[in-house]
């Protein structure tokens, strides 16, 4: 009995630990881990890094990656980078959004407006692909929770640049990448000494734009996150408390009959 | 089955602490389930809208659509405007004076939606130069949007809105 | 169990429950005698019937804001989870739901085939609860559909793929069910409409399964056949009910952590990618609940034989009660069984990792043997077990043991009236 109960649990405990997207990293390079601010149970984005985030997608990511699901009205939400709504409208203002047709019957374009979603690099995936080479880059809404390893992932991709490693060949456009999947992506190195002059003075180092571009990403992601671990918060210690009542109602109860099992 | 022991006070206290918890859970589940069907964040985010009226001649109407209702912006002629104040209130079935309708006499917003049975009247027809018809069932308003005969009960909703400057007025 | 013996309190409630019995069943229902030496493994029936509500609430209201468009699907989920008031937190209930849904049935199950609640006079009640099952299999297979990601859409692939090994009308049954030459949006469409529809038919399934367990009553830990009601039962209510209520609690803690800590955990990355019809995933893999059946499936090489393989080992489940005759009902009193039994559950946890694993090397050798050895359990170890096995003795009633404190000390007791087996 002892011994199929150990059995089972050790079976058990393999079972739970083991995650099935094991494939974590390229080759068995381990991902550059990171100790996220929005991570665990009391995870919070880091409001900063947000703003500096979304700068470097705006300067940096933009002009090839999409953000499709994503509106300018979100920049200032609760949760995001939370910049003002006079910024957010600006943001939105600097972009020319399609509209129409006008009572001409044409399209016409106009500033965007808060209500706007983010306006997309190319008009579609084929042009996107065209441009690219002939890959078309992802859009970037949820990117970060469609890759195993999530936030290190990215992170550790952007910062993966390296010589290839003897005698592997790489095709014209293919670069050679430490830690993404097969080792081969379409997207040169983007992330250099000071390609970036954050707004609020700190240091574009690739590792610094790494990080604020992860932590945009995920918050695009989950934008619901803060709220998430508000609410889950309440609700745990709400359902812990009602099970402890529950847990003496039900003692007082069974204490009415005289014996028990 | 259960003996009708009656002692109150121990024993209830922890029957009715949890009756009560479990029900502030329950109603705490509830709510996202109802909130859910009021409108979204992308619905707020519409819920008003600037309207570019620089290209709208005197004595001309243009609509347009607000939460998805159809609005009627008219830039009114001086006549238009005289004729609309000179009403003698008595003889109006929703009596309202135009300065309360326009807040600059030269343009009238009003919702685009008879308030008989929701038809949608045409500018500039009916009794009432400058004024709106209502196909549907006859209904007249005047060139402040006033009903003055036919079924409708009230005259043309005016929502809210500002003039964001002299080109721009924002509903809602 | 005798109708009309409860009269409604009040004059209205009679004349309503004079047309309809409804006071009389909830009194009955109320009035239900139970064991009373349920362990907590009893609690999950309770727990199961709360999931099969949430996740029809919460699928009935994602449904209003979900568009079933092969173009627009993925963009509504995410609008669910941006824009929807509390959108987010529906969804992830909902999709976390399916999970916790699908543990609760094992445990339910694997209590079932410890204890011996599917042999007689109980077998409908254990073959509609394989009807639930299967089509608990079949709802969670066209909801994963939905998203439009790429494992819905290959998943959707592979699995509707699997009609085409019929023979003759195989390629035809398969272009029926998509409604086209490949997955696509007439596909989605069909799959929404019936994800609607299987929880009624569930919620159905359910009420008779429960009806069908009135009948003899329930099983409990020792197996025997107890007198109802008697020194031996308690009434469900509030004695159950308070008990179902405690685990139910403890459950949704465990539910809470997935949905605000880890709603993703138990998901595949891959269906955060649009579904794309010439990107194939590198590895296709189904929903962790589904991964036994997979394992199965792919243990053939054969096609046909795989398809076949995977639906005996439902079969082997729904035709278990004639399998396993032996006259005593729970393992706590069948010492061989009971290690058989823990195989089994070792079985079943190897055959759901090397579902999660590509079909090749080390892991497709394993996952066969495992295969096998299910087949083995079923068809050839329990029903030799049936006929050899020296079972323990059984004790006459509930109460008995308890004077020794626990039924194996009061086996222990020379003197205590027992049956050296159940005739």
């Amino acid at each position: 009995m002892r011994f199929q109960n150990n059995l089972f649990k050790t079976l058990i405990i393999i079972f739970l630990t083991t995650n099935f997207n094991v494939f974590a990293a390229g080759e068995n390079h381990p991902l550059l881990k990171q100790k996220w601010s929005f991570q665990s149970f009391f995870g919070k984005f880091d409001r900063a890094s947000l703003q500096r985030g979304y700068q470097v997608y705006a300067e940096v990511c933009a002009s090839c990656h999409s953000m499709q699901y994503l509106s300018y009205r979100n920049l200032m939400e609760k949760g995001g980078p939370e910049f003002s709504e006079e910024q957010a409208k600006a943001i939105a203002a600097n972009f020319e959004v399609t509209d129409g047709p006008n009572s001409d019957g044409e399209m016409f374009t106009r500033p965007g407006k808060l209500s706007d979603k983010f306006v997309m690099p190319y008009a579609n995936v084929e042009e996107a692909k065209l441009s690219n080479g002939g890959a078309y880059p992802p859009d970037m809404s949820v990117l970060l929770k469609a890759r195993s390893g999530g936030a290190d992932y990215i992170y550790s991709v952007l910062l993966g640049y390296e010589d290839p490693p003897e005698g592997m060949k790489l095709d014209d456009g293919v670069y050679y990448n430490k830690y993404m999947y097969g080792n081969k992506i379409k997207m040169p190195q983007q992330l250099y000494d000071d390609l970036v002059t954050y707004v609020d003075g700190t240091a574009a180092t690739p590792e610094q734009m790494a990080k604020d571009i992860t932590t945009f990403m995920a918050w695009t992601a989950e934008p619901k996150l803060e709220e998430r671990h508000k609410f889950g918060f309440r609700a745990i210690s709400y359902l812990i408390i009602l099970t402890i009542l529950v847990y003496f109602s039900m003692k007082k109860i069974w204490s009415r009959i005289e014996t028990k099992i | 089955m259960s003996e009708s022991d009656k002692k109150p006070t121990r024993r209830d206290f922890i029957l009715t602490a949890t009756t009560a918890a479990g029900a502030v859970g329950v109603g705490a589940a509830v709510w996202p389930l109802v909130d859910q069907m009021n409108p979204d964040a992308s619905v707020k985010a519409l819920a008003s809208t600037e309207v570019d009226i620089s290209g709208v001649q005197p004595g001309q109407a243009i609509t347009v659509l607000w939460r998805g209702k159809p609005v009627f912006i008219k830039r009114r002629t001086s006549e238009e405007i005289e004729r609309a104040r000179n009403v003698d209130l008595k003889e109006l079935k929703h009596p309202e004076k135009d300065e309360d309708r326009a807040q600059n006499p030269e343009w009238l917003v009003t919702l685009g939606i008879c308030t008989h049975l929701g038809c949608v009247p045409l500018t500039n027809k009916g009794d009432y130069e400058g004024g709106w018809f209502c196909p549907c069932h006859g209904s007249h308003y005047d060139e402040s949007g006033r009903i003055r005969s036919g079924p409708a009960p009230t005259n043309l909703e005016v929502p809210q809105y500002t003039f964001v400057d002299s080109n721009t007025i924002k509903i809602g | 169990m005798s109708a009309h013996e409860y009269t409604p309190k009040s004059k209205f409630g009679k004349w309503f429950n004079d047309r309809l019995p409804l006071l009389t069943l909830a009194n009955h229902l109320t009035d239900y005698p139970t064991p009373k030496n349920l362990n907590y493994w009893w609690t999950f029936g309770g727990i199961l019937t709360f999931c099969l509500i949430t996740q029809i609430i919460t699928g009935l209201v994602l449904a209003m804001h979900y568009v079933a468009h092969a173009d627009l699907a993925f963009a509504s989920v995410e609008h669910i989870m941006r824009d929807v008031n509390y959108g987010w937190l529906i969804r992830y209930v909902h999709a976390n739901g399916a999970s916790m849904f699908f543990l609760a049935v094992y445990i339910h199950i694997f209590r079932a085939l410890y204890y011996g609640s599917y042999k007689s006079p109980r077998e409908i009640i254990w073959i509609i609860g394989m009807l639930i099952y299967f089509l608990m299999m079949a709802t969670a297979f066209l909801g994963y559909v939905l998203p439009w990601g790429q494992m819905s859409f290959w998943g959707a692939t592979v699995i509707t793929n699997l009609f085409s090994a019929i023979p003759l009308i195989g390629e035809s049954i398969t272009h029926w069910l998509w409604g086209g030459y490949s997955v696509d949006n007439p596909t989605l469409t069909r799959f929404f409409s019936l994800h609607y529809l299987f929880p009624f038919l569930i919620l159905g399934l359910v009420i008779l399964h429960i009806w069908a367990l009135h009948v003899p009553g329930n099983n409990n830990p020792i197996g025997i056949d107890i007198k109802k009601p008697s020194n031996d039962t308690v009434p469900f209510h509030p004695y159950i009910v308070i008990k179902d209520l405690f685990a139910l609690l403890i459950f949704l803690i465990v539910f809470a952590f997935f949905v605000f800590y880890s709603p993703n955990i138990l998901g595949h990355s891959d269906n955060y990618i649009e579904a794309n019809p010439l990107v194939t995933p590198a590895h296709i893999v189904p929903e962790w609940y589904l991964l036994p059946f997979y394992a199965i499936l792919r243990s053939v090489p054969d096609k046909l034989l795989g398809v076949i393989a995977m639906f005996a080992a439902i079969f082997v489940l729904v035709i278990l009660p004639w399998l396993d005759t032996s006259k005593v009902r729970s393992a706590v009193f069948r010492p061989i069984y009971k290690q058989f039994y823990w195989f089994l559950v070792a079985d079943v946890l190897i055959l759901g990792y090397m579902g999660a694993m590509p079909a090749e090397g080390i892991y497709l050798l394993v996952a066969r043997i495992a295969t096998a050895y299910y087949f083995i359990h079923f068809l050839i170890i329990l029903p030799l077990l049936s006929k050899r096995e020296r079972t323990l003795d059984v004790p006459l009633s509930i109460t008995e043991p308890v004077l020794g404190g626990m039924p194996n000390q009061a086996m222990a007791r020379d003197d205590a009236p027992k049956l050296k087996s159940l005739g």
